[in-house]
C-alpha cells in the first residue's frame, strides 16, 4: 500500500474533486466535509512521503509498473517534497477558513462547485510537483489553471470575470509555450522522461532546437510564476478572487509554477546549460530585481488591500526567482526558504484581508483606522505575517532574505545586495501603510459587526502567521531542509 | 581572559520584558502597573549590578548561545562597555519611572498603559543590545529600541505625532536595514564570524582588502543613524514631539547611546584599532564628527523651542562619543567611554527641567523662560549644573570626558581637534549660558510667586533630576570606578 503513496496523492482529490458535483444534494451538502477530509489525508500522505524522500533522497514510482523512460515515473526529491508538504498544509488550511468564509462570498448552491474546484486546483499542482514525466508536466499544469480560472470567476463582484477572462487568454499562450517547449524538447532527444531528457539532451545542447524549446517554456512558466513583466495577469485575479482562492493562489499556485520552472533549468537541463547567445541568468536575474522594486513600489501607492498584497507577491516573487538566478547553494537554499516564507505568510494576509472584509465590509487601507483594538487577533496576526515577509529579524523572512543577500555577495553580484535590502525596506513601507492606522489612529466610522470572525476562518490566520516566527526562531529545520533540497538540486554533495 | 557561563545577562534583559508584560496585562490599575515597572526597573538593575565585580576584575561573562542556523546565534557577552551602558540605562530608567508617574499624571496623558510597557520593552531591548555578543544579536537588540520606542514617539497620535514617529522610522529602519545589514553581510563573508572579538574579527585579513573594509566600515557608520552623526540627525529633533520623559531616557540616553555604544562596539570589536589605523579610515569619521559637533551646535543655537534646543545639543554631543572613537587612540576612546555615561546624567537632567517646567509651568519655549529660575529654584539650579557640564567646565563630569578626549587628539597626533573642542565650548555656551542667566535674573522684578515645586506630583518630577544633577557633580569628584570600567573597555 505504502508504496503507492504517490498516485494516491493526487488521484484522492482529483477523485473527491469529480465525485462532488455529481453526487446526490444530501452528499453536496457535506461537500466541504468531504473536501477537507481529503486535503487532510493529502496531508497525511505528503507528511510521509517527505519522511521517506529526506530519508532516502529520491522516492520514485512508476506508473502501472511501468518502467521509465516509457512508462510515466513520479518522482520525489527533497525539493518535490517540500512543496508538497507545503502545498497540502496550506490547502488544509484555506479549506477550514474556506467553511465560513465562503459562505459569505458565495451563493450556497455553488459551494459544492468551488470546493470541486478547490481540489482539482490542489490535485493538478500535485502532480506538477510530483511528476517525472515533463508531459504529464503539461497536463496537470492545464487541471490547475483551468480551476484556477473558474476560482477566481467565483469572486462576488463581475470584475471577478474580467479578471478570470484576462488569466485564462495568458495562461493559455503559457501553456501554449510549455507544451511547444516540450514539442521542441521531444524531437531533440525523443523522450519525455525528465531524468532521461537530463542525461540525453546534452548531446544536442549547441542545437537551435533545443534553444528554442528552452526559450518557450522558461517564457511560458515566466507567465505562470508572473514574473516581472509578464505578471499583468495576478493582481486584478488576486483583487477580486474570493479571499480564500487568493489565499490559496498565492500561496501554492504561483509557488508550484516556479518549482516547475526551477525543475526545468536545474533538472531537465543541467547547470552547465548556458547558452551564449542568451545570457539566461542576467536576463532572470534582471527581470527579478526590476520585479521587486516595481512590484514594491505599486504595492505602495495601492488603495486597496487585496491589491497590495497582489503586488506584494510580485515583489516576492522576484526575490524567489533571483535566488534561482543567482544559483549558487546559499542563494538558492534562499530562495526556497522565501517560497516556504511567502506562501505562508501571504495566505495568512489575504485570510486577515478577508476577515476584515466579512467582518467590517473595508477593503481600503484607510478604513483600517482602529482596527487593531477592536480585532486584535486579526491584526496581530496581519502585523507579524507583514513582518516576516518584510525580513524583519527573528521571522521567517529574515532568515530567506539573509540567504538571498549572502549568495549574491559570494557570487560577487554587489549590485544585487542593495536591490535585496530596498525591497526589504520597500515591504516594510508599504505593510505600514496598514499596520499605522490601525493601531495609531482613533477609531473610524466602520464598526465591526462582531468584534473578531469565527474561529474557524481566525485558526488559520493565526496559525500561518505564528510559523512565520517560529520558523525564524527554529530557523535550524527549514534552513537544514532547504539547503539538502537546494544542494540536491545542484548536484552539490 | 576568564570566562564565566551564567544566565544573568538573560535576566536582566528579560526583567524589563516581563515588566513590560505585565504592564500591559494591568492596564486600568494605575498603581500596580507602575509598581511593576518600579520591581522590573529594580530587578534589573540589581542583576547588572551584581556583574560588577566579576567584571572589574576583567573576566567575561558569558550565556549559552542559540544558534539560529548556522552563523547566527544568540548570545550574550558581558564586557565593561556593555556593562557602563546597561548599568546607565537601567539604573536612570529607575529616576526615569519615578518622574514618568508624576509627568503622566500631572499631565494626564492618555494610553498610559502603552507608555509604560513600551518603556520597559526598549530597557529590555537596550541590555540585548548592550551584552549581545555578536552583530547579529546588536542587530536585533538595535532594530528592537526603534520598533519599541516608536509607540512613544508617536505617543499622543496627534498628525504631528505620527509624522514625527513617521520620520523617526524611515531615518531608523531605513539606514540600518539597508546599510547596517550591507555591512554586517560583508563581514560575514569577509570573516567568516558575526562574534565582537577584542582586536577585531578581520585579523587574518589586513590591509589588502583595503576597499572592501572601507565600504563595510561606511556602511556600518551610515547604519547607525541612531548616533545622529550628519546626515542622518534629523530624526532626533522629529522625535521630540514625545512626551518629555521619553526625551529624556530615550532620546538622550537608551536610543542614541545605543548608536553610539554600537560605533564604539565595531570601532574596538569588529575592526580593532590597529586595523583602522592601519587603513587610515579613522580621520574621515573624525572629521565628520567634528563638522557634526560644530554644526549642530550652531543650529541648536538657533532654536527657541526648549526641547527642540537640548536634542540639538545632543547631536552635538554624541559626536564628542564619534570624536573619541575615531581618534583611535587609547586616552580618546576612554574620554568616549566616559562622555557617554557623562553626557546621559547631565541631558537627562536638562530634559528633566525641561519636562518639569511644561508640566509646572506650560512653558515650552526659550523665550517665556524669564524669571523662572526665581520661581522653581531646585529645577533651575540642576539645569545651570548640567548646561555647565555640557560645556565643560570643572568641578563637573563633562570636563573629565573632554579632557581625555583632548588628550587623545594630542596623544593620537591630531591636536587640530583640540580647536574643535574649544570652540564648541564656546558654542555650547553661548546656547546654554544665556537660558540660565535669564532664568535667575531676567524678566525684571516680579512679586513673590508660589513655587509651583511644591506637593507630591511636583515633588515626583523634582527629586530625580536633582539626583541626577547630583551624579553629575559627583562623577567629577569620584570618577574612580566609572574611569577603571572605560579604561578596561578601551584596552578591549
Amino acid at each position: 500500500m505504502t508504496e503507492h503513496f504517490p498516485a494516491l496523492l493526487v488521484i484522492l482529490p482529483l477523485l473527491a474533486a469529480v465525485l462532488i458535483p455529481f453526487s446526490p444534494a444530501a452528499v453536496k451538502r457535506s461537500a466541504w466535509h468531504i473536501s477537507f477530509a481529503s486535503a487532510a489525508a493529502s496531508l497525511a500522505l505528503a507528511a510521509r512521503l517527505a519522511w521517506e524522500a529526506f530519508a532516502l533522497g529520491k522516492v520514485s514510482y512508476w506508473f502501472g509498473g511501468w518502467a521509465p523512460p516509457w512508462g510515466i515515473e513520479y518522482s520525489i526529491d527533497p525539493l518535490g517534497a517540500l512543496l508538497l508538504l507545503l502545498t497540502a498544509f496550506v490547502t488544509c488550511a484555506a479549506l477550514s477558513y474556506s467553511r465560513a468564509a465562503a459562505p459569505a462570498e458565495l451563493a450556497a448552491e455553488r459551494l459544492p462547485y468551488f470546493y470541486s474546484c478547490m481540489l482539482l486546483f490542489t490535485s493538478g499542482l500535485t502532480g506538477i510537483i510530483i511528476t517525472g514525466d515533463i508531459f504529464n508536466l503539461y497536463v496537470f499544469i492545464e487541471i490547475a489553471s483551468l480551476a484556477g480560472y473558474a476560482l477566481i470567476a467565483a469572486g462576488r463582484r463581475r470584475e471577478a470575470l474580467v479578471a478570470s477572462y484576462n488569466y485564462l487568454i495568458l495562461g493559455t499562450i503559457a501553456a501554449t509555450f510549455i507544451l511547444l517547449g516540450i514539442g521542441y524538447l521531444y524531437m531533440a532527444a525523443g523522450t519525455l522522461n525528465m531524468a532521461d531528457l537530463r542525461e540525453r539532451l546534452p548531446q544536442v545542447y549547441h542545437t537551435k532546437t533545443v534553444l528554442t524549446g528552452f526559450a518557450f517554456l522558461v517564457v511560458g512558466l515566466s507567465i505562470k510564476t508572473a514574473l516581472f513583466p509578464l505578471h499583468i495577469w495576478l493582481p486584478d485575479a488576486y483583487t477580486h478572487a474570493p479571499s480564500p482562492v487568493s489565499a490559496l493562489l498565492a500561496a501554492t499556485g504561483t509557488k508550484v509554477g516556479i518549482y516547475a520552472m526551477i525543475r526545468v533549468i536545474f533538472t531537465v537541463f543541467k547547470p552547465e546549460f548556458n547558452p551564449s547567445t542568451v545570457p539566461m541568468t542576467v536576463i532572470l536575474a534582471g527581470l527579478a530585481c526590476a520585479g521587486i522594486i516595481y512590484g514594491a513600489l505599486v504595492a505602495l501607492a495601492q488603495t486597496n488591500i487585496k491589491r497590495l498584497l497582489a503586488y506584494s507577491s510580485v515583489s516576492q516573487i522576484g526575490y524567489i526567482i533571483l535566488g534561482a538566478a543567482i544559483s549558487n547553494q546559499t542563494a538558492m537554499t534562499g530562495s526556497l526558504l522565501h517560497i516556504i516564507n511567502h506562501a505562508l505568510m501571504k495566505a495568512s494576509l489575504f485570510m486577515c484581508a478577508g476577515i476584515i472584509l466579512m467582518s467590517t465590509g473595508a477593503e481600503k487601507t484607510g478604513d483600517l483606522k482602529g482596527l487593531g483594538r477592536r480585532m486584535p487577533l486579526t491584526m496581530a496576526a496581519f502585523t507579524a505575517a507583514a513582518c516576516s515577509l518584510a525580513g524583519l529579524p527573528l521571522t521567517a523572512g529574515f532568515i530567506s532574505k539573509w540567504h538571498l543577500a549572502l549568495g549574491a555577495v559570494e557570487a560577487g553580484l554587489w549590485l544585487v545586495v542593495p536591490v535585496i535590502l530596498a525591497g526589504s525596506l520597500l515591504t516594510a513601507v508599504y505593510f505600514w501603510k496598514i499596520i499605522e492606522p490601525a493601531y495609531f489612529s482613533p477609531a473610524g466610522e466602520r464598526r465591526p459587526v462582531r468584534p473578531e470572525a469565527p474561529a474557524g476562518m481566525l485558526a488559520p490566520a493565526v496559525l500561518l502567521a505564528a510559523l512565520g516566527v517560529a520558523l525564524g526562531l527554529a530557523a535550524h529545520f527549514p534552513a537544514l531542509g532547504a539547503g539538502r533540497a537546494a544542494a540536491l538540486l545542484l548536484g552539490n554533495p | 581572559m576568564t570566562e564565566i557561563i551564567t544566565f544573568k545577562p538573560l535576566f536582566a534583559v528579560l526583567a524589563s520584558l516581563a515588566a513590560g508584560i505585565m504592564v500591559s496585562l494591568s492596564g486600568g490599575r494605575p498603581a500596580l502597573r507602575e509598581a511593576w515597572t518600579f520591581a522590573g526597573a529594580a530587578v534589573k538593575f540589581a542583576v547588572i549590578a551584581s556583574m560588577l565585580p566579576a567584571v572589574m576584575t576583567g573576566a567575561q561573562l558569558l550565556t549559552p548561545g542559540l544558534t539560529l542556523f548556522p552563523g547566527m546565534e544568540l548570545r550574550f557577552r558581558v564586557d565593561a562597555l556593555g556593562l557602563i551602558f546597561a548599568g546607565m540605562a537601567s539604573f536612570l530608567w529607575i529616576l526615569t519611572s519615578v518622574y514618568s508617574v508624576g509627568y503622566v499624571r500631572k499631565l494626564g496623558e492618555e494610553k498610559q498603559t502603552r507608555f509604560f510597557a513600551c518603556f520597559a520593552l526598549t530597557l529590555s531591548a537596550a541590555a540585548g543590545l548592550a551584552f549581545a555578543a555578536n552583530l547579529f544579536t546588536a542587530f536585533i537588540f538595535y532594530e528592537l529600541i526603534t520598533l519599541a520606542t516608536w509607540p512613544l514617539v508617536a505617543h499622543k497620535e496627534t498628525k504631528e505625532a505620527l509624522s514625527g514617529g513617521r520620520i523617526y522610522l524611515v531615518y531608523l529602519l531605513g539606514t540600518s536595514v539597508t546599510f547596517m545589514l550591507a555591512a554586517i553581510l560583508i563581514s560575514y563573508n569577509a570573516a567568516g564570524t558575526l562574534d565582537f572579538r577584542p582586536g577585531g574579527i578581520f585579523g587574518a585579513m589586513g590591509p589588502g582588502h583595503k576597499v572592501l573594509l572601507g565600504a563595510a566600515f561606511a556602511l556600518f557608520i551610515a547604519g547607525t543613524a541612531k548616533a545622529a552623526i550628519m546626515p542622518f540627525h534629523s530624526w532626533l529633533p522629529a522625535a521630540m514631539v514625545a512626551p518629555t520623559p521619553v526625551s529624556a531616557l530615550l532620546h538622550a540616553v537608551a536610543v542614541v547611546k545605543a548608536g553610539v555604544f554600537l560605533i564604539l562596539k565595531v570601532v574596538l570589536h569588529v575592526f580593532g584599532t590597529d586595523l583602522l589605523s592601519e587603513l587610515g579610515f579613522g580621520p574621515p569619521l573624525a572629521w565628520i564628527a567634528a563638522f557634526t559637533i560644530l554644526a549642530a551646535s550652531v543650529m541648536a543655537l538657533r532654536q527657541d523651542n526648549l526641547k527642540l534646543r537640548l536634542a540639538y545639543s545632543t547631536v552635538s554631543q554624541l559626536s564628542y562619543v564619534v570624536l573619541g572613537a575615531a581618534l583611535l587612540s587609547h586616552s580618546s576612546i576612554k574620554g568616549a567611554i566616559f562622555h557617554m555615561a557623562a553626557h546621559a546624567f547631565a541631558k537627562i537632567t536638562l530634559f528633566f527641567s525641561a519636562g518639569a517646567i511644561y508640566a509646572l509651568e506650560r512653558k515650552t519655549k526659550v523665550s517665556e523662560l524669564a524669571g523662572i529660575g526665581r520661581r522653581m529654584p531646585l529645577t533651575m539650579t540642576a539645569f545651570s549644573i548640567c548646561a555647565l557640564s555640557m560645556i565643560g567646565t570643572p568641578p563637573l563630569a563633562g570636563f573629565i570626558s573632554k579632557w581625555y578626549i583632548g588628550l587623545g587628539a594630542v596623544e593620537a597626533g591630531q591636536p587640530v581637534f583640540l580647536a574643535v573642542i574649544g570652540a564648541s565650548a564656546l558654542l555650547n555656551a553661548a546656547y546654554f549660558l544665556p537660558i540660565i542667566y535669564q532664568a535667575f535674573w531676567g524678566g525684571g522684578e516680579t512679586a513673590a510667586v508660589e513655587s509651583p515645586e511644591k506637593g507630591p506630583l511636583a515633588m515626583l518630577l523634582v527629586i530625580p533630576l536633582l539626583l541626577t544633577a547630583g551624579i553629575t557633580l559627583g562623577l567629577f569628584f569620584f570618577p574612580g570606578l566609572l574611569l577603571e570600567l572605560a579604561e578596561l573597555a578601551a584596552k578591549g
